[in-house]
């Protein structure tokens, strides 16, 4: 893919902030309004996004996010330097969830994050590595 | 039903989106966990929910919901009520316990609508 065929948004995830978690989310739903994609589009890019970026701040300490737009597909990057996910087949299981209680009691920590992500995105690849980072890459087609 | 009724029946307190309140809506959700409403939530537009932080209203706009309704007296800070009119989301404000809203809403007309699929 050239790279003048893509449009980028860039966006650093304060990890001490559960206030402003989302933020970045709610951008990216408004930037693809205005570029005119489908609403089922925006919302399956927005809700895979939010909670990604959701879980890089209750579990990670914050990141990084990047948003490709390609003609054909759109591409979320989220990085971060947490702590890593040792077992990836259990987090993906619905309902499981290392979140403390206080995160619960804000309306997440419910263990559906990672099942959501992959529920409404065409593809999704996690590289994580305890005690180094995690990358969550994932892919909706146009 | 339009949002104009939810506020009587639930005789709830406008605290943003006057401007809103004839808007249509069909069916609702009432949920605290918010992960649940971006996993299950199709069309429905009224959100009602005991929890009262910036991420409920992130959650409804997510989900193209119209109007929340925040149940057992809550009164959200500034900053979620902000958050709400630059989104465009009606935020109510009502006494009653989360159960009685929703069988109120239900038994006058609101549905529960249909969920996606996995
Ligand atoms: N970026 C991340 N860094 C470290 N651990 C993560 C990350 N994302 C998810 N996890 C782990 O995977 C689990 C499941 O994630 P998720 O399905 O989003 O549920 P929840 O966030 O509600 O706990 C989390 O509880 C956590 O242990
Ligand atoms: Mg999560």
């Amino acid at each position: 893919m050239i790279d003048n065929d893509k449009v980028n948004f860039h966006f650093d995830i304060d990890g001490d902030n559960f206030t402003t978690a989302g933020e970045a989310s709610v951008k990216i739903k408004k930037a693809l309004r205005q570029m005119g994609f489908s609403a089922d589009t925006i919302r399956r890019v927005s809700v895979a996004m939010y909670e990604g970026e959701i879980n890089m701040v209750i579990h990670a300490d914050g990141g990084e996010a990047d948003v490709n737009v390609y003609p054909n597909k759109i591409e979320i990057i989220l990085a971060d330097k947490g702590p890593g996910i040792p077992d990836i087949e259990k987090a993906m299981q619905a309902g499981y969830s290392t979140a403390p209680d206080d995160i619960r009691s804000l309306g997440f920590g419910a263990g559906m994050g990672l099942p959501n992500m992959k529920k409404y995105t065409d593809s999704i690849d996690i590289q994580t590595e305890v005690g180094v980072g995690t990358t969550v890459t994932m892919v909706v087609n146009v | 039903m339009k949002i104009r009724e939810i506020v009587k029946l639930l005789d709830a307190r406008v605290l943003c989106g006057e401007e809103l309140l004839d808007g249509e809506v069909n069916s609702a959700c009432g949920c605290d966990m918010m992960s649940d409403v971006l996993a299950f939530v199709k069309e429905q537009a009224v959100l009602i929910t005991g929890l009262c932080n910036p991420q409920v209203v992130r959650t409804a706009e997510m989900m193209d919901m119209r109007c929340i309704v925040f149940v057992r007296g809550k009164v959200p800070p500034k900053d979620v009520v902000a958050l709400a009119e630059d989104s465009g989301i009606v935020i109510l404000a009502s006494d009653e316990r989360m159960y009685v809203a929703c069988g109120k809403l239900y038994a006058n007309g609101l549905s529960g609508g249909s969920v996606v699929s996995d």
